[in-house]
């Protein structure tokens, strides 16, 4: 497990599990062009929070940059109080398995891997063991997403509700501390919906039935409503800047009208 | 990307060329060192996991290939071998028939001929996939897991394409050597099966056995290099997966001359 130092000293809050110091993030696919700029942010264990932003705002580049995909232009990023561009082979795979990322809209799965090899692939590569080894750890988290009858079908045979809840599976398979989701209500019914949120809930305080600790959860999204009564911190990206908003307390969306678009009813 | 679309008509046409093979050249040499580091350092790294991909890979473009080879060696023995043994027969010269036969089948054909259906079979099939995946994201989502894609993806075909090669070609170099015989029996070529045998027997050398190994494998080697560089080593949208494929193949065989002079020279060496 990585350990970071906490420079500060004291016996304030914790090192942060993941720091984005003044740091200029990528545009898209580019690894030069410039995106969001001065992004100044601290994820500490047990946060919970929610990004807002349009569609291209840089909310897939604000997550992989965060969980060390990609490197920020300008500026530090460290995971666990490490400082990323430091860490390479066996320290920057360590950090890797600590962070669950779940992409948007139920790609990147292997395509030619079936869902319940998909989800057991980081297990079985990391702790080397066989499909038979890995299955007491995979086959809770299939029945518990509700994939049990899709185990043996591939991503293409699948509709984008259960590959995103394949992707969910695979994230969590490492167990790991921090699970980052990029817009992963985006095209759900209202019923997937609230089955999401309810369990994205359970993550975060620990979630019995898979016998998952709490987890730090990052979530990304276009649409503030669904939640506002579930995130606990929350953030903003618009027109290249980030905006830190508070938490669900001091968040104010009745005066604040950078939120007014993101809460609007009809904006569909 | 840089764009490779240059008329021949631009100024400095020939010169933008040379730099952009230069950087293929640099870039395809990193990415086989990469890879050979990852061979020694990760072979038995998630060997569970690995290891039945290179078995995997072993079958595909081994096994599933011998009924092709089959073919293409009773071809070769019946085109070429019976031919050129009726031939020599005829003017005289049946003593140099083991000798052409080691260096015409054993050195030259057999290797480059495996090599070329594995290519046409399996390398094409491993651009498109790879580029796919990496169009798709895949390859992004190996590394979001802590996977080392050319650990997982590059490795077993290295291995796979190498062993593959290897077994294909003796394979078809004995059954080209039996059926180019067999043609000649019925042509009625004045030769029994011990001379032949002597004769080839003769003719062949330690070296033989020991670059043989080397060529084929080095061959499947590249091939696998060079399939998967093009697939993976740079961003690809889908559509840029065909005309990959195409310059995969097109690498694939310019380096492979280029090898063949290499043992070329080797042979010359030890004779």
């Amino acid at each position: 497990m990585l350990t970071g130092n906490n420079h500060l000293g004291g016996p304030q809050r914790p090192t942060p599990v993941i720091e984005l110091l003044g740091a200029t993030l990528c545009r898209g696919g580019s690894t030069e062009e410039a995106g969001v700029e001065q992004v100044q942010w601290q994820v500490h264990a047990g946060d919970y929070w929610v990004v807002v932003g349009h569609a291209d705002a840089g909310k897939s580049a604000l997550l992989a940059t965060a969980a060390g995909l990609l490197r920020p232009l300008v500026g530090c990023h460290r995971l666990f109080g490490n400082d990323s561009s430091t860490l390479t082979g066996h320290a920057l795979t360590e950090a890797r398995r600590c962070i669950g990322f779940v992409p948007e809209g139920g790609a990147r799965l292997l395509q030619h891997l079936t869902l319940a090899e998909n989800i057991a692939l980081p297990l079985r590569y990391h702790q080397n063991l066989s499909p038979e080894q890995a299955a007491p750890r995979v086959n809770p988290l299939l029945e518990g997403l509700e994939l049990g009858p899709l185990a043996n079908s591939t991503p293409g045979q699948v509709n984008r509700g259960a590959r995103q809840r394949a992707n969910l599976a695979r994230a969590l398979v490492l167990r790991p501390l921090v699970l980052m989701l990029d817009n992963p209500l985006v095209g759900l019914s209202p019923a997937q919906v609230r089955w999401w949120l309810d369990l994205l809930d359970q993550l975060a305080r620990g979630h019995d039935g898979l016998g998952l600790p709490p987890m730090t959860l990052v979530v990304t999204s276009e649409d503030l409503r669904p939640w506002l009564s579930r995130g606990r911190q929350f953030a903003l990206l618009k027109d290249g800047r980030w905006v830190l908003l508070g938490d669900r307390e001091t968040l104010a969306p009745a005066h604040n009208s950078n939120l007014s678009e993101f809460l609007e009813q009809d904006r569909f | 990307m840089r764009s490779e679309c240059f008329s021949p008509t631009d100024p400095g046409y020939t010169g933008r060329r040379c730099l952009l093979m230069l950087e293929k050249m640099h870039g395809l040499m990193a990415f086989g060192l990469i890879t050979l580091g990852v061979v020694f350092t990760k072979f038995n790294t998630a060997s569970r996991v690995v290891h039945p991909l290179i078995f995997y890979q072993i079958r595909r473009a081994g096994l599933n290939l011998l009924p092709m080879i089959t073919f293409l060696a009773c071809g070769l023995g019946w085109v070429v071998i019976g031919q050129t043994v009726d031939l020599m027969t005829r003017v005289g010269a049946e003593d140099y028939i083991g000798v052409v036969m080691i260096s015409v089948v054993v050195r030259e054909l057999g290797p480059m001929l495996t090599a070329l259906i594995v290519l046409a079979r399996i390398g094409t099939a491993d651009v498109i996939e790879l580029g796919t995946a990496r169009a798709l994201h895949e390859i992004d989502a190996l590394e979001a897991m802590g996977i080392d894609p050319i650990h997982y993806l590059v490795v077993p075909r290295v291995v796979g394409l190498g062993v593959s090669i290897f077994c294909l070609t003796i394979y078809l170099i004995l059954g080209a050597l039996a059926s180019g015989y067999l043609v000649a029996f019925l042509q009625n070529v004045p030769l029994t099966p011990g001379a032949y045998l002597d004769q080839l027997a003769a003719a062949l050398n330690w070296q033989d056995f020991v670059l043989l190994a080397a060529k084929t494998i080095l061959l499947g080697a590249i091939a696998a290099l060079v399939t998967c560089y093009e697939g993976l080593a740079r961003p690809l949208r889908l559509e840029q997966v065909a005309a990959a494929t195409t310059r995969a193949v097109v690498d694939c065989v310019v380096l492979w001359v280029f090898l063949d002079l290499a043992f070329l020279a080797a042979y010359a060496y030890w004779e």
